[in-house]
Order: structure tokens, then sequence, then C-alpha cells
């Protein structure tokens, strides 16, 4: 790990500038600067309420949805800010994909879990996207168990299959980045490990920026871990020197379980 | 006070006791038995509508649902024109309220901004709460003249050629008929399928909502591929609700449809319903088969619209338990 260095400018697949996030009138966000570096794996780690699942869903600007949220600064995407007016939501939620605690699989069948976000973007002949959903199942590491109930409802596989389904829907519209908000906490610990190694391996073609509760999750999968606490980014480094070497006084305390 | 002796202090508990155990057991056979009188109620309606049926029924025998005569003078009396006035009037109203509900639910959840979302609530839940007579008024003085002069003719300039559905707006503008009820009663269940829309709307949950908008959905393509499936049951329940409801209005529908005991092609025509049928006749109807046969008419709304309250309220609780929570 020794060989990364902390990413900027070209190595950076999304770079924060000076991020200010409020929930109205209370700011969620302090002035956050820091780079998620381009296909590697970036972990947030923090107390509960300390802005890390904020800032994830400031990067698909999921925060859109609700009224009286609203991000101020920079989030550089391509060389574009992401939180622009002007700037296709549904595109850039297409670019950067999403996963969530709980698993969500639409209400339709498995493989139409998977053909559904594809087809909002590509138009594709029927055996093209057989192909393209047999690709994305076999990324997440779930075609051997639903190859042959892809008819079946996306509700009837188990919690475990269930988001690892999520995760092939994420993947299967081919984005850049994936975004994963605290993917494992709903699972038991078998599905868990199956999806923190599918993680190590999807990083080989995504960036991927996880918000994780577990700090030994954090230091087993990723490259670089931010700290997060009260709403600002106290540490962000490669993961092996925030949790051997930790430069901040607070950083210590929580990774030593101090507080937390 | 002195402290009670032991044993004085235990009588005075036991009788306590008993007390509050004849309280309570009053208090639950008097809430059971208020429960139980709606029950009767039901029941006792359903026996005295086919009691004062029965002549009707023994006199024309089933074939009373299918006959289309309503004579009077000659003591002849078949529900057919009712029951044709009554399906079509609903079927129609819910042809209008339907797409109409469904955009008004869709906009309160998905796109109202939240400083908008009580009042607008709160206006449609009122429009529920007008007296159907209101709309009768309304609709008999206010809208069939208008209807006659602005809409009708255009409607009939621009369809009345058509093959097969330009016989449905032929005849002349009169302004009442099985239409002008039509567009009422849509007026008057839009309240109630909107709000039962709005309500399983917001029984999916708010994850589901986002993981679709995170694949790059729009607002309907969130709403069409993923709420619609996900609050399918309680859609069609809220649905079956509006019908219920259209089916047994009475006021509203009696001042416009033209009160006409016969079966007409066109939708310009005057009709009848079963409800507005009773409300015509009860006064002076004669004892006998007449009175005998309004009774059945009432038997058979009674049957149609419990029907069909039961499968929306089913339906309805179905989708807001399982799939909702």
């Amino acid at each position: 790990m020794s060989d990364q260095a902390i990413p900027s400018g070209e190595n950076a697949a999304l770079q924060v500038r000076n991020l200010n996030f409020f929930y109205g009138d209370f700011k969620g966000l302090n002035d956050v600067t820091f780079d998620v570096a381009h296909k590697k794996v970036t972990a947030f780690i923090g107390p509960s309420g300390c802005g890390k699942s904020t800032l994830l869903r400031t990067f698909n600007r999921m925060y859109d949805l609700y009224p009286g949220q609203r991000a101020e600064g920079n989030i550089l995407f391509h060389g574009k800010n992401l939180l622009d007016k002007t700037q296709d939501v549904n595109l850039v939620r297409a670019k950067i994909g999403m996963v969530f605690q709980k698993p969500t699989p639409f209400p339709m069948t498995i493989y139409e879990n998977i053909a559904f976000g594809v087809r909002l973007y590509e138009r594709m002949s029927k055996s093209a996207m057989d192909d393209r959903v047999e690709w994305a199942l076999k990324k997440a590491a779930l075609w051997g168990e639903v190859k042959d109930k892809l008819q079946q409802n996306g509700l009837s596989l188990s919690g475990g299959q269930q988001q690892r389904l999520c995760i092939a829907r994420a993947v299967a519209v081919k984005p850049e980045i994936v975004l994963l908000d605290e993917p494992t906490s709903a699972l038991d610990p078998i599905s868990t490990a199956k999806i923190e190694e599918l993680i190590n391996e999807l990083k080989s073609d995504y960036t991927i920026a996880i918000v994780t509760h577990n700090m030994q999750q954090a230091a087993r999968i990723s490259d670089f871990t931010a700290f997060m606490y009260l709403g600002e980014l106290i540490e962000f480094n490669e993961t092996g020197t925030i949790f051997m070497r930790p430069g901040k006084k607070q950083t210590e305390d929580y990774i030593t379980g101090r507080f937390g | 006070m002195s402290e009670p002796s032991a044993p004085a202090g235990s009588d005075l508990h036991a009788q306590q006791v008993r007390k509050f155990w004849l309280q309570d057991k009053l208090f639950h056979h008097a809430t059971q038995l208020f429960a139980f009188v709606v029950l009767a109620a039901l029941v006792g309606i359903l026996v005295s509508l086919t009691i004062e049926a029965w002549p009707s029924i023994k006199g024309f025998g089933p074939s009373f649902l299918w006959t289309n005569i309503w004579s009077v003078p000659d003591d002849e009396y078949g529900a057919l024109a009712a029951i044709y006035g009554t399906v079509v009037t609903s079927v129609l109203a819910l042809l209008i309220a339907v797409p109409i509900s469904f955009g008004i639910a869709l906009f309160l959840t998905e796109i109202c901004p939240v400083w908008l979302r009580r009042p607008l609530g709160t206006a449609i839940e009122l429009l529920a709460g007008i007296p159907s007579i209101v709309y009768g008024i309304w609709g008999l003085f206010v809208f069939a003249p208008l209807f006659a002069e602005y809409i009708q003719p255009p409607l009939q300039a621009l369809l009345g050629d058509v093959p097969v559905i330009g016989s449905w707006f032929s005849g002349p503008p009169i302004g009442v008929g099985i239409l002008t009820a039509s567009i009422v009663l849509s007026m008057m269940v839009i309240p109630f399928i909107a709000s039962v829309m709005r309500d399983v709307f917001e029984t999916v949950p708010n994850e589901l909502r986002e993981s679709a908008y995170s694949v790059g959905c729009t607002t309907w393509e969130v709403v069409r591929s993923v709420v619609l499936p996900y609050t399918r049951v309680g859609v069609i329940g809220g649905i079956m609700l509006g019908l219920g409801r259209a089916l047994g209005e009475t006021m509203a529908v009696t001042f416009v449809i033209g009160n006409a005991n016969r079966i007409n092609g066109s939708l310009f025509a005057p009709g009848t319903s079963i409800a507005s049928t009773l409300a015509n006749e009860f006064g002076e109807a004669d004892p006998g088969l007449h009175i005998a046969s309004l009774f059945e008419l009432g038997l058979v709304l009674f049957i149609l619209t419990f029907v069909v309250l039961a499968i929306s309220r089913w339906l309805i609780s179905r989708s807001m338990g399982s799939e909702g929570l």
C-alpha cells in the first residue's frame, strides 16, 4: 500500500472542494476537501451522525429529492461541478451508481431488476441484454445462484442475495463510480464476507466509495480512509496510515475504541 | 388517617377487586353490544329488503335483472335500464376520475413542494365533504346548461360521424343525461380515489424510491416502474372504493341523469340509475308489485355496492399491511 500516493489532480475520480451541506439551518458538512482516487476503494468512517452518509449522498445528488437539503462548494467530476444547477442529475446518477443499507430490489423479476436500469440509457437487442444481465450478475457473484430463476421476483431471494442483486443492478449500467452506503450492515457475516470479496474485485473496474460503521471492514477492504466527526473531515490518508499511525488525536481515539 | 388493620385492609382490597371486575365486565359487554348492533343492523336491512321485495322476486324471478321494462300502468317491472344506467355512469365516472386522481396523488407524493402538500391535501379531502345535493343543484343549474351550450355541440361535431362511437354522442344536446351524470359523479369520487392513492403511494419505502433514482430514473420512470407495481393492489382498492361510492350515489345523479326509465345508446340521452329510480318513485309508489320491485332494486344495489366495497377494503388492507410496511 505504500506505493499509493494521496490522490490529487489527474488520478482523482472526484475532487471535493470546500463542500458544505445544509439540512435546513443545520450544517451537516463543514468545508470538506479531499479527492476520491480513481479505481480505488475509499472508505468513510466515523460515529453516527458525523456526516459520512451525507457526504456520500452529495456525490449522486440524492439529497435533491428532499426539500430543504442543499450543498455548496464543488465536487468536480470530469472537470465539471456536480453541484451545478445545470448538471443533468439523471445522467450523473447513471454514471455514479449507489447501493443502500437495506437491500432494495425493485418489485419485478430478477432479470428485470438488472435490465431495467440498462434500458433507461441504452438500446440493445434481447440477446445483448441477456449477455449484459449475465455479465452483471457474474460481476456481483450471483450468477451461479440465480441463473435458473431469472424470472422469479427479486424479493424471493435471501437478504444477502438481494444485496448482491442491488450491486449487480448498480454495475449493470456501467457506471464509473459505485457508492456503497453501509452495504453490509443488514447482512449476516457470511453474506458480508462475500460482499467484501466482491468489492475487492470490483475495484479493478470501478471507483468505489463506501460508508461503513465497521472499522475492521474499512481496514480490510479500502485503500484510502476518511475519518469524519461532527460534519468535518478530520483525517484522510491511506488506510494503512490511518489505522497504524493516525495523525490526529481524535482519529486515534476513535479507531482504538475510546469513543464512537 | 390511621393505618387500617390487616384484616380490614384485605377486606377492602377484595371489595375493590370485585368492584373493578364488575366494572370491567360491564364495560366489556356494553361495548360488545354496541358493536353487534351494527352487525345486526346490516343483517336486518338485508332481511327486511328481501321480505319487502318478495312479491317481485317471486313474480318476476331472476329475469327481473335483465328485463328492460318499467311500466307502472301495466304493473310490469324489470331492472335492466336502471342497472344499465348505474353501471354505465359509474364506469364512465371512473374512466374520468382515475387518471385525474392518479395525477393528483402523484403530484402530492412525488412532486409537490412541502409547504403546499398539506393545504392541497386538505382541500381534496374537503371536496369529499361537500353534500351530494350541492353537487346535484350545481350540476343541474350551472354545469348542465354550460355543458349543453359549449361542450355537447362541438363534441357531437367532432365525434358524431365516427363509426360505432358516433352514436354515443347522438341526440339533442339537452345538458342532462348519462354523460353529465358521469362527469358530476367523477368529481364526487376523485377525492376518495386520490386520497387512497396518495396514502398507498406514501407506503413505498424511501430507500426503494432512492434506489430507482440512483440508477438514473426520472420521476415518471420511478412511478411507472417502482411505485405503481409496488402499490398495485392498494391502487385497485382505491378505484373500487370510488366505484362503490359512484354506484350508490343518489341525489347528485337524480338531479342530472334525466330520469327516463329506458336504455338509449347515446350518452347524451337521459337515463336512470337504481338509486335515482328509488328516489323518484318512492313517494307515489302503490303498495304491491311497484313497491316490491323498488325494494328489489334496492336489494340489487345493496349487494352490488357491498361486494365492491368489501373487495376494495380487502385490497387496501392487504396493500397497507403486507407490502406497505
